[in-house]
C-alpha cells in the first residue's frame, strides 16, 4: 500500500510539471498538439488531410542538401534556422508539384501525393547518404526523422514556441478567409479573395509546423497531430467554429497527456505514446461523439426504424378498417395486414408486440387484433399525413397517383407538424375532407411496399 | 567504375523487387487507393512486432504472415473509419497509419533488448547488403532476399494473370464487377494482401519509402503512355526494372562526379524512377507539357490570326 501513494505523487509531479526538464517536454508538444490541431482542421475540410504526409516527407531533400551545400561552404551545417528553411523550401516545393501534376495529367490527387512523397523522400536518403560521408557531425539529423521529444533543449523550445504561437494567432486572425475557402471556394473567388494566395499561405502554415513539429515528435508522428484532433473533433458538433476550438483543444491534450505519459515511462518513445494517446481520443470521440458519433447516430436510427415501423403498422390497420367501410375501430385479422405491406412474419409480429407495448393495439381473440382508442387516434392522423402529402405530390410535383404511394412512404414519416399546416394550407383540404381525406389512388391496385 | 558480381545481384534484387511493387501498384493507382500502399508499409510494423514476439525469430514465415495480417487490418480499419464515422477516406487512411505505426514502434521498443528489427532498417532497408547473406537453391548460391523477392515477384505476376479479368473490371467500376458475380470486395482484400506481402518482403531489402515509391511512379508513368491496362501492367514492370538498373548505376556512379562516395542505392532508385516519370510528363507526345504547350501556342495563333 505505500507504494500506492508515492507513485501518485510521482504523477501528479510529472502532470504538474514541477520538473523543468518536464514541464519545457510537457508544454511544447502541448503548444504543438494545439498548433497542429487548429491548421489540421482546415486540412480535413479541404480533403487534403494526406497532404501533411506528403509535405513531411518531401522536406527531407531540403534538410539533407543544406547540410550539404553549408558543410561544403564552410558553415555550421546543423544550424537549425538554416536546416529548416531548406526544409520548409523544399516542402513547398513538393507541395507545388503536386498541383502541378494533378493539373497538367490524367493522375489523380492520391497517386501526385504518392509520387512526389516517395520521390523526394528517396532524395533525400541519397542526400543524407551523402551527408553522412562528410563527417560524423551528419548524425543529428536523422531526429527528423524519428523526432527527439525528451532530448529537447532550450532553443527547440523556443523556436516551437515562436513557431506553433504564431501559426495559431495567423489561424486565429484568417479564420473567417479560410473557412469560406474550405467551404465554398467559387463563392470565395467571385468575392475577388486572392484564393490562391490564401490557399498557399494556408500551406505555408501547415509547412511550418510540420517542420517545427517533425524535430519534436518525428515525421510519422506530425502526421497524426495534423489529422486526428480534427478528425476526432468533428464527431462532437455540426458547428464548424467550435470544431475548430476542439480541435486545437483535443490535440493539446494528447500532446500534455501524451508527454507526461512519457515523462513518466521514460523507456517508451515519446512520440508514439502521444500518438497512441491522440489515437484514442479518437477512437472515443469516433464511439461517444455527441453530434455524429457511432452510437449516437445509431440510436438515432434506431428510433427512427421504430417509428416508422409503428407509422406503417397502425396506417396498414387503418386502412384495412377502411377497406370494410366501417370507420369504426373494430377488430381486423392479422393475416390481412401481410397484403399490406411486404412484411415478414417476425417483423410483422415484432412490430404488433410492441405497438401492444405502447398500448396501440390489443390482441383480441388468436390472429385478430383491435386498436385502443389513443392507438386509432394515432392511426388516423399517420393516415392522414400520408395523404396530405401524396396529393402535394400529385398536385405539385406531378407524380403519377399510382406511384405516389412509394414516393409519399419516404417522407411522411419526418413531417412534423409545422409541415402538416403548410400542407393544409396548400391544398384547402382541411375542412372538406377533415379528419381523415380519402385515398387519391386505389388502394388495392398496386403492391403495398 | 567497377563492375562486380555483387553489383549484378543488387540490380537483379531490385529488379524484382520493383516489378513485384509496381504490378499491383497499377491497380492501386486506378483505384485511386495510391496512398493504400503508404499507409500498409507503415502499419505492417506491429504486425512484425507481435510476429516476432510471438516466433522469436525473424524467419519469414511467421513475418509475412504478421505483415499480411497487420495490412489487412489496415484496410479494413479505414474501411470502417470512414464508413462509420463518415470520414474522409484520406484522414481515416491518416489516423489508421499512424496509429498503427506507433503502437508498432512502442511494441519494437518493448522488445528491443533481444531484436534486432530497428524502425530505421525499415525506412531505408540495406539493399548494399543483401548479396552477403546467402542460401543455397538446389546447387545454387543465391541471396536470400532476391530468392524472397522473385518468388513474390512471381506471385503477384501469376494473381494478376489468372484474375487479370476480374481486376481488369473491379479497377474501373466495382460495382459492375458485383453485380457481374466478382465480389469486388474480395478482390479488393486481396489486393491489400497483396501490397502488403510485397512490402514486407521488401523492407529488408529497399526499405518502406522505396517500396511506396516503386508502388506509386512506375505505374503512373506507364499510364501516361497508355490507356490499356495490360499495356499498362507490361510498361510499368519495365519502368520499375529501369529504375532499378539505372539507379544502381547511378548510385555507384554518380556521386564519384563530385568527389564522394557512393550513396544509398534504394534512395537513388527511387529518385531515377522520379525522374523518368518527369520525362514522360514533360515529353509525352500527347499530353505532356511540351505537347500542351505546343496546342496551346497554336490555339492562340489560329484565334489570333
Amino acid at each position: 500500500m505505500s507504494l500506492f501513494p508515492a507513485e501518485i505523487s510521482e504523477v501528479m509531479e510529472v502532470l504538474l510539471l514541477r520538473n523543468y526538464n518536464t514541464r519545457l517536454v510537457v508544454i511544447s508538444t502541448l503548444l504543438l498538439g494545439v498548433a497542429s490541431g487548429l491548421v489540421g482542421s482546415f486540412l480535413l475540410l479541404r480533403k487534403r488531410s494526406l497532404m501533411s504526409d506528403t509535405l513531411s516527407h518531401a522536406c527531407l531533400p531540403g534538410i539533407g542538401l543544406m547540410f550539404i551545400l553549408v558543410t561544403l561552404g564552410g558553415g555550421d551545417g546543423k544550424s537549425i534556422p538554416l536546416l529548416l528553411t531548406g526544409a520548409s523550401i523544399s516542402g513547398l516545393l513538393g507541395v507545388g508539384m503536386v498541383t502541378a501534376i494533378r493539373n497538367t495529367t490524367k493522375i489523380k490527387d492520391d497517386a501526385a501525393m504518392g509520387i512526389v512523397l516517395s520521390v523526394f523522400f528517396g532524395l533525400g536518403v541519397v542526400f543524407l547518404s551523402v551527408a553522412q560521408t562528410l563527417g560524423g557531425s551528419a548524425a543529428g539529423l536523422e531526429t527528423f526523422i524519428y523526432g527527439k521529444t525528451a532530448s529537447m533543449v532550450e532553443q527547440d523550445y523556443q523556436l516551437l514556441l515562436g513557431v506553433t504561437v504564431a501559426a495559431g494567432v495567423m489561424c486565429m486572425l484568417l479564420q473567417k478567409e479560410f473557412t469560406l475557402m474550405c467551404f465554398d471556394e467559387e463563392f470565395a473567388r467571385s468575392l475577388a479573395w486572392p484564393v490562391h494566395g490564401l490557399d498557399l499561405l494556408l500551406m505555408g502554415l501547415v509547412t511550418a509546423v510540420t517542420v517545427v513539429g517533425m524535430q519534436a515528435v518525428g515525421l510519422i508522428l506530425i502526421i497524426a497531430f495534423m489529422i486526428i484532433p480534427a478528425a476526432a473533433a468533428r464527431f462532437w458538433t455540426e458547428r464548424y467554429r467550435v470544431m475548430w476550438i476542439l480541435s486545437g483543444c483535443i490535440g493539446g491534450l494528447s500532446g500534455w497527456l501524451g508527454a507526461s505519459v512519457s515523462a513518466w515511462l521514460p523507456r517508451l518513445p515519446a512520440g508514439a505514446v502521444i500518438v497512441l494517446v491522440a489515437g484514442c481520443a479518437f477512437l472515443f470521440s469516433l464511439f461517444f461523439g455527441g453530434a455524429r458519433g457511432v452510437l449516437k447516430l445509431g440510436l438515432r436510427r434506431h428510433h427512427m426504424r421504430r417509428k416508422v415501423g409503428r407509422q406503417h403498422l397502425l396506417r396498414g390497420i387503418y386502412e384495412l378498417l377502411e377497406d370494410e367501410k366501417t370507420f369504426a375501430n373494430t377488430p381486423v385479422s392479422i393475416k390481412q395486414l401481410y397484403a399490406k405491406r411486404s412484411w415478414t412474419h417476425t417483423e410483422l409480429h415484432k412490430l404488433i408486440s410492441r405497438a401492444k407495448k405502447e398500448d396501440h393495439i390489443e390482441v383480441v381473440s388468436g390472429d385478430r387484433l383491435q386498436m385502443s382508442e389513443s392507438g386509432f387516434a394515432e392511426a388516423a392522423r399517420y393516415t392522414r399525413n400520408h395523404r396530405l402529402w401524396e396529393l402535394y405530390l400529385i398536385r405539385f410535383a406531378d407524380v403519377a397517383a399510382r406511384h405516389v404511394d412509394r414516393d409519399a412512404d419516404r417522407v411522411e414519416h419526418v413531417l412534423g407538424p409545422e409541415l402538416v399546416r403548410q400542407l393544409e394550407a396548400e391544398l384547402d383540404a382541411v375542412e372538406e375532407m377533415s379528419p381523415v381525406i380519402e385515398s387519391p389512388h386505389d388502394l388495392h391496385s398496386g403492391v403495398g411496399i | 567504375m567497377t563492375w562486380m558480381m555483387m553489383d549484378t545481384w543488387i540490380v537483379l534484387v531490385g529488379v524484382c523487387c520493383a516489378v513485384a511493387c509496381a504490378l499491383p501498384g497499377c491497380l492501386l493507382v486506378l483505384r485511386k487507393m495510391s496512398m493504400m500502399g503508404d499507409a500498409i508499409s507503415h502499419a505492417v510494423l506491429p504486425g512484425l512486432a507481435i510476429a516476432f514476439m510471438v516466433t522469436g525469430s525473424r524467419a519469414s514465415v511467421g513475418m509475412f504472415a504478421g505483415a499480411a495480417v497487420a495490412g489487412l487490418l489496415t484496410a479494413v480499419f479505414t474501411q470502417w473509419v470512414s464508413h462509420f464515422g463518415n470520414v474522409d477516406r484520406g484522414a481515416a487512411m491518416g489516423i489508421v497509419f499512424t496509429t498503427l505505426f506507433a503502437l508498432g514502434l512502442i511494441l519494437i521498443v518493448r522488445g528491443a533488448d533481444k531484436v534486432d528489427l530497428d524502425a530505421g532498417c525499415v525506412l531505408y532497408g540495406n539493399i548494399e547488403w543483401t548479396p552477403m547473406d546467402l542460401v543455397s537453391v538446389g546447387s545454387l548460391e543465391l541471396p536470400r532476399a532476391l530468392v524472397i523477392l522473385g518468388s513474390v515477384m512471381f506471385l503477384n505476376l501469376g494473381i494478376i494473370v489468372v484474375l487479370f479479368k476480374e481486376f481488369r473490371i473491379a479497377a474501373f467500376d466495382p460495382a459492375l464487377a458485383t453485380t457481374t458475380g466478382y465480389h469486388a470486395g474480395v478482390l479488393h482484400y486481396l489486393l491489400m494482401i497483396m501490397v502488403a506481402v510485397t512490402t514486407v518482403a521488401s523492407f529488408e531489402a529497399v526499405g518502406s519509402i522505396i517500396v511506396i515509391a516503386m508502388l506509386i511512379v512506375p505505374p503512373c508513368t506507364a499510364w501516361l503512355l497508355t490507356n490499356r491496362l495490360g499495356m499498362m501492367f507490361f510498361l510499368s514492370a519495365v519502368f520499375g526494372a529501369l529504375s532499378a538498373l539505372l539507379g544502381h548505376l547511378a548510385a555507384i556512379e554518380v556521386p564519384t562526379w563530385f568527389g564522394f562516395d557512393s550513396v544509398s542505392t534504394s534512395g537513388m532508385m527511387a529518385t531515377v524512377s522520379g525522374l523518368m516519370f518527369l520525362a514522360v510528363w514533360i515529353a509525352e507526345p500527347r499530353g505532356g507539357l511540351i505537347a500542351r504547350q505546343l496546342r496551346r501556342s497554336r490555339s492562340d495563333s489560329v484565334q489570333s490570326s
